[in-house]
């Protein structure tokens, strides 16, 4: 099994301009992600975003129309007192393509980049409870269910 | 976490030496430097740096045996990292899911 990437693939019932809109629309996109954006998504641009405690920031890479959109982000919910900034990020993309037999849309998000991180602080953040990783899953279940 | 301590567990992965050895030693479990360079046609000194860098980056380490070092995986530094993927991947699959009630409604 790889450490480093986690990939998730699936096809929707929905036309790929309407899933293109539904990622590359920061305020479409927050709504499903469940996070609030401060702008517009564009290549080179950070975008920040907030849920609560949850703060990220996300550094637009590339934007494909209708095929492919990347950013660089720090993966976890993190100390509000320690500065990440010069830690290494990883890579979200998510790549659209027509799904096979038509009338759907297959769509890949892969993240990756997980084994620069530093090991210590993967399982740091997986210990910390109040405000931390477990804490934010918690949050994430109460309102998925 | 600093910078400066991101920086061993990076270079450790990024070596094809030092991989084969995590591999190794996550296969036969706990070895000497001397059964881990028999065949490989890597110097014990060479072997010996490298599991340094290795344990540095938190990723094995070592027990005296007798008169004998034995270097062995850190598993549970290791599991501890596989944990921290698995919950990102649960949170994937959540916000799938989420986009997949969004745009198919």
């Amino acid at each position: 099994m790889s450490t480093d990437r986690i990939e998730k693939r699936m096809v929707l019932r929905a036309l790929r301009s309407r899933v293109w809109r539904a990622i590359s629309d920061a305020k479409e996109f927050g709504t499903w992600f469940r996070i609030t954006l401060d702008g517009a998504f564009a290549e080179g641009k950070t975008v920040r975003g907030s849920h609560g405690h949850f703060k990220v920031e996300m550094l637009v890479e590339r934007i494909e129309p209708e095929r492919y959109f990347s950013y660089r982000w720090h993966p976890y919910p993190n100390d509000p007192k320690v500065d990440y900034s010069t830690e290494p990020m990883t890579l979200v993309e998510f790549t659209l393509e027509d799904a096979e037999g038509g009338g759907g849309t297959a769509l890949t998000i892969v993240e990756s980049g997980f084994d620069r991180i530093p090991l210590a602080r993967r399982s740091e953040a997986f210990r910390m409870n109040d405000g931390g990783w477990a804490g934010q899953i918690k949050n994430l279940a109460a309102y998925v269910t | 976490m600093s910078p400066s301590r991101a920086v061993p567990v990076f270079v450790a992965l990024g070596d094809a030496t030092r991989l084969r050895l995590l591999r190794r030693l996550s296969v036969d479990g706990p070895l000497s430097i001397t059964r881990l360079s028999r065949g490989t046609g890597v110097t014990r000194q060479a072997i010996t740096k490298h599991l340094h860098t290795l344990g540095a980056a938190g990723l094995v380490r070592h027990a005296r045996r007798g008169r004998e070092r034995l270097w062995e995986l850190d598993r549970k530094r290791l599991e501890r990292a596989k944990r921290y993927l698995d919950q990102i991947s649960a949170q994937w699959d959540d916000a799938a899911e989420r986009l997949r009630a969004f745009v198919e409604n």
